[in-house]
């Protein structure tokens, strides 16, 4: 039987940085006490009425003007029904047929291989709240909601099925999560929930233009989840087919544990949402003006600034690549460049040093970095100016992450400056030649290895602080000749 | 006795300083515990607010600084208004033990105008329902005689107003439930334009219909009252920032000139003679105070009362979603999981026309029927907006009965279908979201109100307040009192 082709399409929700609520003033806080900061507005109480959030809009057309898409200048809200307790109306505000913005497009990069994946829309939501059980779910005596989260404002990313292979899925996935936090408009965190995906997956055969049976996949909380979840799904749906079975459209959790999906609901079940216009919102008109003032303020973006820091800094394709995997590295390593001068100098030390300490896209992680850019520049002109070699910079590199403290400072309190005196070094060379007639002799007779052990000796006498090209010149011209 | 004052009357005296508002309040709360255990409008008496806040109103009045002409002014609201700290039952069991922690902001209107709250007012459950039958908690009865329903759904409302229980009080109207009640009660009932009143805190039947109105014992107490409710909320996205006009002073000047259109789809078969007769009459009597009337037409009105059967219960099924047991309300006992919790909440919370509306609106909703249903009647929505439109190029107002026929007698209609054909000349105003007044306009032989429906432009509330008002100028009937008077004791 020939392989398959994999069809992948992406569901991502990202929680938008609004300080307020999608559809009421309470704040939005990660992390306050159970229902500290809700309202009647978001707790759904009978008689309340929904307000749109401005900014949450904002951030909703900042993200679909960088994927590309084309802005519904009339869009609104409908209503999608489901009884659950963590959803306070048992309906969520979301939008369904007139979404904020259509027609986009992410580029990618998997193995080399460009592609470009259609983002069929953007849309604004509310969230729900938070069950929270006695002990399991199934056992649980009481359960209690946290109507904290509920009506913070998400915004859905929706790929066309153009994905084709659990590493494409990946990919985008990391592309998309890079431009929001390049936006400014997400802060990414996977494990917190702020970036939540599910994915589509059929397979079908090559060069068909049908879909296969799809099968839904929630609960992934990570690139890795993603891209097992989807392998597995792949491997699961190919032997169902290959044995002559049919899949089954269905809802399958991924369990991260046992490494598996396993299914949650059938079609049989499926949600029938009873859409319908949301009367207590008006249609949200987007000026054409209010779009243009958005895209004026954009950012550069992932895309173009990897092109930028190629071209201008002299990188590498993969160094450039990786400093701006988030936006607060790539902005770091700017502002140290700005500082000293040496793009590639730099962006050694933050791809060695700084990201063997710090997640390159974890913005918030990079922003708190103990060493700010301009420390690091301050470390780099201590080597360049002879002060203190490559390899005791990066123990002061060590020094200066753990106490935040700056080079200068810690190379002066702990008397690491660099012995460049000719004077001083030359009387060292003396005595470790004197108590080494063997070594010596031994590089006399052509044992050119010999020095190795000399200079290594001389730096054992200064604590490592001789400067290692003047401990060269000096047994170059101490040592007698053959 | 104070409680045959109309708030202008009240208001005066207030200022001559002949009486106060705390008089006026006990007179009030003496009346309701002399006559409402027959009447039954009220379903919360709130007579420790009612008494701090009049003797607030004492001495603001006696300081010379009221707040409005409302300062004082005892008031009583429908059910499905949220009160702070005041149990708002919507006429549910569901919500029997619902003590909202805000204000409904016509409620903060209303006390920011320095009314006095005399209590809660009796409703059909949700305000499904034209004879307040469907009230979880008992039937109010018609003033006028106490046999038959007041009309509904806020029944207790127009009974209240009639009854002189209340000097005004607010009610709501989704397909007519301010009109036709009032047209039963013989008080003067206004739906504003939809958007012209905020609907935050009302307890929501059908989002896009729904609209808080008053009932007065006069036009100009209404136009009063809806000075004061009347207004943009930023917490009502569908509120609408249209100026609001003085009301009151908008009432002069007449309706010599005025363009009134009879549309002839409201003179239906069934319409009931002596409304219609009286109908005639009351045009007849705009006409002789300088009126112009020419007839127009209304071709979709015969597909309003489909639509709005299909739209208002499906925005009820979504809007009464979250009565789950989960949250607040009733919470029936023994379910062993959350499914069965919901149903049993469901089964013992909501009475059987809001099941029928909710099955009806789930239904119409569902993948597959919408564009059939849900969809087909929007477009119809749509034509009868462009009817009304059409009509108001040539007239200013247009002149109706209320409702084919007069109050019925409690249990007299158990078909459903029979029930909903009494709001068919009001719900096509709630489609279009039009302003409408209904006022008394004559009585039959039995002894039973008669309403006038005068319709107008969006957000011209001022024109029909002012023909209304010019009506009742020329006529008596509004003067008319219930026998009501309690037996001598």
């Amino acid at each position: 039987m020939d392989k398959l082709e994999t069809v992948i399409g992406l569901e991502v929700h990202a929680q938008l940085l609004t300080r307020s609520k999608m559809f009421c003033g309470c704040s939005t806080a990660f992390g306050a006490a159970p229902n500290s900061q809700t309202c009647p507005v978001c707790q759904g109480m009978p008689g309340v009425l929904p307000v749109i959030n401005r900014s949450a809009v904002e951030l909703g057309i900042r993200t679909a003007l960088a994927l590309g898409c084309r802005i519904n200048e009339h869009n609104r809200f409908a209503r999608k029904h489901y009884y659950y307790p963590d959803m306070p109306k048992n309906y969520q505000i979301s939008q369904y047929e007139e979404p904020l913005a259509e027609h986009g497009v992410l580029a990618i990069e998997v193995g080399g291989t460009p592609r470009a994946i259609g983002i069929q829309r953007v849309h604004l939501e509310e969230d729900v709240g938070k069950l929270v059980h006695e002990g399991a779910l199934e056992t649980a005596p009481s359960s209690t909601v946290d109507f904290n989260r509920a009506g913070v404002p998400l915004m859905e990313i929706v790929s066309k099925p153009e994905l084709r292979s659990p590493e494409e899925a990946a990919g985008y996935l990391r592309a998309l999560r890079t431009i929001l936090l390049y936006l400014g408009v997400c802060d990414g965190n996977m494990e917190e929930g702020s970036l939540r995906c599910d994915a589509n997956i059929s397979l079908r055969p090559p060069g068909s233009q049908e879909y296969g049976v799809k099968v839904e996949i929630k609960n992934m909380n990570s690139f890795r989840n993603v891209q097992h979840a989807l392998e597995h799904e792949v491997r699961r749906q190919g032997n169902a087919l290959g044995a002559g079975e049919q899949v089954v459209q269905e809802t399958r959790l991924w369990d991260p544990e046992r490494g598996r999906t396993v299914s949650m609901r059938s079609k049989e079940y499926a949600h029938d949402y009873r859409y319908f216009p949301e009367p207590d919102l008006p249609p949200l008109r987007v000026a054409a003006a209010w779009v243009e003032a958005i895209r004026a303020g954009l950012p550069e973006l992932p895309a173009a600034r990897r092109q930028r820091f190629a071209a201008t800094y002299g990188l590498s394709a993969y160094d450039a690549d990786l400093l701006t995997q988030g936006r607060a590295l790539a902005d770091y390593f700017e502002a140290a460049v700005q500082a000293q001068g040496r793009p590639k100098a730099v962006a050694n030390w933050v791809l060695n040093e700084l990201l063997r300490e710090l997640p390159a896209d974890d913005d918030r992680a990079v922003a708190a970095c103990p060493i700010p850019p301009q420390n690091l520049a301050g470390l780099l002109r201590l080597i360049d100016d002879g002060a203190i070699s490559g390899k005791m910079a990066k123990d002061v590199f060590e020094t200066m992450f753990r106490s935040g403290q700056d080079a200068p400072s810690i190379v002066a309190r702990e008397g690491l400056t660099q012995v460049a005196d000719a004077g001083e070094l030359s009387r060292v060379v003396d005595q470790v030649l004197a108590a080494n007639p063997k070594v010596v002799e031994d590089w006399r007779s052509g044992k050119k290895a010999a020095l190795g052990f000399l200079v290594g000796q001389v730096m054992k006498a200064t604590q490592g602080r001789a400067n290692p090209g003047l401990v060269n010149r000096l047994l170059g011209e101490k040592l007698p000749t053959g | 006795m104070l409680t045959r004052l109309t708030i202008e009357e009240l208001g005066a005296r207030f200022r001559r300083g002949e009486a106060t508002p705390s008089q006026a309040a006990a007179a009030y709360l003496e009346r309701i515990a002399a006559l409402d255990g027959r009447v039954k409008a009220y379903l919360t008496v709130t007579r420790d607010t009612a008494l701090g806040q009049a003797a607030a109103a004492d001495a603001r009045l006696a300081a010379g600084r009221p707040l409005s002409p409302l300062d004082g002014v005892p008031v009583a609201v429908k059910d499905l208004l949220c009160t702070r700290g005041i149990r708002t039952t919507c006429g549910s069991r569901i919500l029997e033990t619902f003590v909202p922690p805000y204000d409904a902001t016509v409620v903060a209107r209303l006390r920011a105008a320095g009314a006095v709250l005399l209590g809660k007012l009796n409703m059909d459950e949700f305000a499904m329902g034209s004879s307040t039958e469907h009230s979880a908690f008992f039937p109010t009865r018609n003033p006028w005689d106490l046999g038959r329903v007041p009309g509904g759904s806020s029944g207790g409302s127009a009974a209240a107003a009639a009854g002189d229980l209340a000097a005004a009080t607010l009610g709501s109207d989704t397909g007519g439930s301010i009109r036709q009640p009032a047209a039963f009660c013989g008080a003067v009932g206004l739906k504003p334009t939809y958007g012209r009143v905020s609907r935050y805190g009302l307890v929501a039947f059908a989002s896009s219909l729904d609209q808080i109105g008053p009932f007065a014992k006069t036009v100009a107490d209404a136009a009063l009252v809806l000075g004061v409710i009347a207004g943009a909320d930023r917490r009502d996205s569908t509120s609408v920032d249209v100026p609001v006009p003085d009301y009151r002073a908008a009432l002069a000047g007449g309706v010599e000139g005025l363009r009134v259109g009879i549309p002839a789809e409201y003179f239906i078969e069934g319409l009931d003679p002596e409304v219609e007769a009286a109908v005639q009459t009351a045009i007849a009597v705009l006409r002789g105070l300088g009126a112009k009337t020419e007839g127009v037409s209304l071709p979709h009105t015969r597909y309003g009362l489909p639509a709005y059967y299909l739209i208002a219960p499906a925005e009820a099924s979504s809007n009464l979603a979250r009565y789950d047991g989960v949250k607040y309300g009733l919470r029936a006992p023994g379910g062993r999981h959350l499914v069965e919790m919901y149903g049993r909440t469901r089964a013992a919370g909501f009475g059987a026309e809001v099941k029928r509306r909710i099955l009806l609106g789930a239904y119409a909703l569902s993948a597959g029927y919408y564009d059939a249903y849900y969809g087909k009647a929007q477009r119809v929505r749509t034509l009868i907006r462009r009817d009304f439109q059409q009509a108001f190029e040539r007239v200013d107002v247009l002149a109706a009965p209320t409702t084919p026929g007069v109050a019925f007698r409690l249990g007299e209609k158990t078909d459903p279908l029979q029930m909903y054909l009494n709001d068919i000349l009001t719900i096509p105003v709630n489609l279009a979201g039009l302003p409408g007044v209904s006022v008394p306009a004559g009585f039959t032989q039995a002894g039973l109100p008669i309403g006038l429906q005068l319709i107008g432009r969006p957000y011209d509330e001022a024109t029909v307040l002012r023909a209304a008002h010019a009506y009742q100028q020329a006529t008596e009937w509004h003067r008319r009192k219930p026998p009501l008077d309690p037996a001598p004791r």
